[in-house]
């Protein structure tokens, strides 16, 4: 973040029939800085959204972009560009005529940006060209160009890619980092994607319940989690005995599987049966089944054991601790 | 949603309620208490309103009986086999919707009536002196009931059959089922939805009829004309509790045909693809059945004709003959030259285009308010806007002229009755549940995220009103639209009771001619009104096709 927040939400809170959808969620976001807002449904990131759209109003909170509050302001004088999940192309325009939707400009003004923005999302010349017959991408990145062409302050994305087929996915989402990246604009995203908010947040901040749990880099949120939420939420966790691992009788011990290796040391805390070995490149996911019905997952070099074996494994680094039953 | 716009939403719909309540609700409770101040019993106790309340039902009822006799079976053989022709027919058998009730009767009259082609035909076969029957009493109307009606039930039946899935049928077939026990135990079933909205309509448009009564009925008395004749009588207080008689009818069978309905089992199931028209296997019976198809498409198609027929013939020309002996496009050219002609198509033409105009503002607005606000009020909205279709033109009208007969500024009631407002009020009350109906079905499939994504690019209220809602809304305007501005063009019931001379629609117009036997300028404004039906019809669908 450099020379401090471009967007600051502060103390932001919204309550649907006495469910509090968002609750004091403070969160601020550099000028050009690509945020990630990530959750399981229901955790409020699509509220938060819609919030900073303008398209609710928080009951408590303020929302300032610049240095000006916005929190009152409406959506159409808020300058805040959206990208909608299932991109909300007006049916009856072409896409010339979409991109220039927003736009103050007439004549040929209108038509060099409109060109323009069409060219930034490489898709020059397909003015005329009726929304219907567009593919998905293509209709994803028209609905981004249409945000941007006025020139927003800030853009805003509802899950930007969850409409499309997952074989389009990467190639789209390599398209969006680009065209984000050509423009410098300050973004918010939303998405329930780990790998989607890792590759083009360059924060991410992962909601639960309404709740900001923790904002971060991928490698923070990964390595280090704030709550145990988070740490159950990001990646691959294993809940494990606390006492067993080094903590106190009753609590629990969360362990990544690569944090967990195989041992030939009897004495080594965990001990099982192989019932499943899955590849991921030169390494497997071991499915380790112990006496008691319980199981575990380890990361080891694909040899390491085979489905059968009767293995040992030691833990390395425990992630979380928490009290409580597992 | 946030407190300002709701609070702006909830003051919008509070005054919405209001205007709707005093055009809609008010002259009916006037009407009610009306009534009940009079000598209720003395009423209640006589046998002739009895008999008019007995007969208006069970007309009602034998057209439901009637038209889904007619429109299932004709729908079964469109939907589900191929023959030459299907296409073509299939649409001419939906014609009889292009006829305004008023003009279906004329057509009728010069059809089948007492001088009509049938009739004179028979005459010149059989060398009668006169007329075998007169087309008057219950089975006049069942005819021309059963006549228009059964559309309904055919395209309400087509359909539910087209969106009805295959799978369930082979499902049944698996099961070792038969094709009439598919059919009884399976495919009538799931169509029941269908079917009872198609009772429905037909009940209500039968209970509500007057045309057909007014010009065939004679001595045979439905509730509609039985009103009429006491308020022409000048017996005000009966004619008050006959018209509450109506409305209590009209909501009571509303309700009970309501519940028939269900829920939409057919949408809910129906994912899968219809079945495909089955080709009829033997080339006779193919044959046989594209021909009784033609021959019936003709006998559908007779009416128009007549008219058309009629319409060419100049007056005073044709006495005995079999076939009228001239023809000319006299009397169509008298409708723009004369000006007492020209009077009510332009009398029509402006008061049915600014009912529908206001009724269009009035059902955006309710959309808006009802299906994206989900103003408090919704409910309401929604209620009042259907009421003008569930209570009979009549009854409207009647009420109508009681509450705004007289000045009562402080009961909302002030005189209209005379003026050149009181036949656009009418109408634009019975256009509410027709534009309110499509434009909310519209509204409803809109996505919300189109008018967010305008506001998001700047777009204010109007901006967002006229350059995405109204241009994605269009086919249901037009659907909306095209079915108000028909229905107050051709309009009749209202007309007879609340029409001034200077305000004389098409339809008062049509039965002047036809009492001072002009029977060609009668046909040449039926034309004109089949053919504004037809055209605007036809756009709807259009339009509405487009999307």
């Amino acid at each position: 973040m450099s020379g401090g927040p471009f967007l600051s939400i502060q103390g932001l809170g919204k309550t649907y029939a006495d469910r509090p959808a968002v609750a004091d969620l403070t969160l601020e976001v550099g000028r050009g800085e690509v945020l990630a807002l990530l959750g399981p449904s229901g955790s409020g990131k699509t509220t938060t959204l819609r919030l900073l759209a303008g398209f609710e109003t928080p009951d408590t909170g303020r929302i300032v972009v610049a240095g000006e509050d916005v929190t009152d302001v409406r959506p159409e004088a808020r300058r805040f560009g959206m990208v909608f999940q299932h991109y909300a192309l007006f049916p009856h325009l072409d896409v010339g005529a979409n991109v220039a939707f927003g736009l103050a400009l007439r004549g040929d003004a209108q038509a060099r940006r409109v060109a323009e923005v069409l060219a930034m999302v490489d898709l020059a010349g397909y003015e005329r060209r009726a929304v219907g017959e567009l593919s998905g991408g293509q209709q994803q990145r028209v609905a981004l160009a249409r945000s941007l062409a006025p020139e927003p302050r800030v853009l805003l994305l509802d899950e930007p890619l969850s409409n499309l087929d997952p074989s389009l996915r990467e190639r789209t989402r390599k398209e969006l980092r680009r065209a984000i990246t050509r423009v410098g604009i300050t973004t918010v995203f939303v998405t329930h994607e780990q790998e989607e908010a890792f590759d083009l947040g360059d924060r991410v901040a992962v909601l639960h319940a309404g709740r900001l749990e923790q904002v971060g880099t991928p490698d923070d949120l990964y390595d280090a989690p704030a709550t145990p939420f988070v740490a159950r939420f990001i990646g691959r966790v294993n809940v494990l005995p606390g006492e067993r691992a080094g903590g106190a009788p009753g609590s629990v011990a969360l362990v990544r599987p690569e944090a967990l290796r195989f041992t030939a040391d009897a004495s080594a805390p965990f001990a099982g049966t192989v019932t499943e070995r899955r590849f991921v490149g030169d390494r497997a996911y071991f499915v380790v089944e112990a006496a008691d019905g319980t199981s575990f997952e380890v990361l080891a070099p694909h040899g390491a054991a085979a489905v059968g074996d009767a293995v040992r494994a030691a833990v390395e680094r425990v992630l979380f601790r928490e009290q409580g039953a597992r | 949603m946030s407190a300002g716009r709701r609070g702006r939403g909830t003051v919008a719909a509070a005054l919405l309620v209001a205007v709707l309540a005093w055009v809609v609700l008010y002259p009916l409770l006037v009407v009610a208490a009306d009534a009940l101040r009079g000598d209720v019993l003395a009423i209640v106790r006589s046998r002739a309103e009895w008999l008019a309340l007995w007969d208006s039902v069970w007309i009602a009822i034998a057209s439901v009986a009637l038209a889904a006799a007619i429109g299932v079976p004709l729908a079964f053989l469109f939907e589900r086999f191929d023959f030459p022709g299907r296409g073509v027919l299939g649409a001419l058998m939906a014609l009889p919707a292009v006829l305004p009730p008023l003009v279906g009767v004329i057509a009728f009259l010069f059809l089948y009536g007492e001088s009509g082609f049938v009739a004179r035909a028979v005459m010149a076969v059989f060398g009668l002196r006169e007329a075998p029957w007169r087309l008057q009493g219950a089975g006049a109307i069942l005819l021309v009931h059963a006549y228009s009606m059964y559309v309904y039930f055919y395209l309400f039946t087509r359909a539910g059959l087209a969106r009805l899935d295959e799978s369930m049928l082979e499902a049944a077939a698996s099961l070792g089922a038969g094709r009439w026990r598919t059919i009884r135990r399976v495919t009538l079933p799931l169509l029941r939805p269908v079917l009872a909205g198609a009772a429905l309509l037909t009940f209500m448009t039968a209970l509500a009829s007057f045309s057909a009564p007014y010009l065939f009925g004679g001595s045979f008395r439905v509730l509609t004309t039985q009103i009429v004749a006491t308020k022409l009588n000048g017996d005000l207080p009966t004619a008050m509790v006959e018209t509450l008689a109506l409305t209590v009818v009209a909501l009571a069978g509303y309700a009970f045909l309501r519940l028939g309905e269900g829920r939409g089992l057919l949408v809910a199931v129906g994912k899968g693809t219809a079945p495909r028209p089955r080709r009829i296997a033997s080339a006779a019976l193919r044959r046989l059945t594209a021909a009784a198809g033609w021959g019936l498409a003709a006998l559908l198609l007779l009416p128009h004709l007549t008219l058309l027929l009629v319409s060419l013939v100049p007056d005073g020309t044709w006495t005995t003959q079999a076939l009228p002996p001239r023809y000319t496009l006299a009397n169509f050219a008298a409708l723009v030259t004369e000006a007492e002609r020209l009077r009510p198509l332009l009398n029509s033409l402006w008061m049915a285009a600014v009912a529908t105009a206001a009724a269009i503002a009035a059902a955006l607005l309710a959309g808006h308010l009802v299906v994206r606000l989900r103003a408090r009020l919704a409910r309401p909205i929604e209620w009042l806007l259907t009421l003008p279709w569930v209570v009979p033109g009549t009854v409207l009208a009647i009420g109508l002229a009681t509450t705004f007969g007289v000045t009562r500024p402080l009961a909302g009631r002030f005189v209209l009755v005379g003026t050149a407002l009181i036949l656009p009020l009418a109408y634009f009350v019975r256009s509410l549940p027709l534009t309110g109906r499509a434009v909310l079905a519209g509204y409803r499939q809109l996505d919300p995220a189109l008018e967010e994504a305008a506001q998001s690019l700047g777009a204010g209220r109007w901006k967002r009103l006229w350059r995405v809602t109204v241009p994605v809304l269009r086919p249901a305007l037009a659907a909306g639209g095209g079915l108000a501005f028909v229905t107050a063009l051709g309009d009749f019931v209202t007309s007879v009771l609340l029409y001034t001379y200077d305000t004389r629609p098409i339809s008062i117009e049509i039965l002047s001619s036809l009492r001072l036997e002009q029977v060609g300028a009668a046909a040449a404004f039926g034309v004109v009104l089949m053919a504004v039906s037809a055209a605007a019809l036809g756009v709807g669908a259009r339009v509405g096709g487009a999307r």
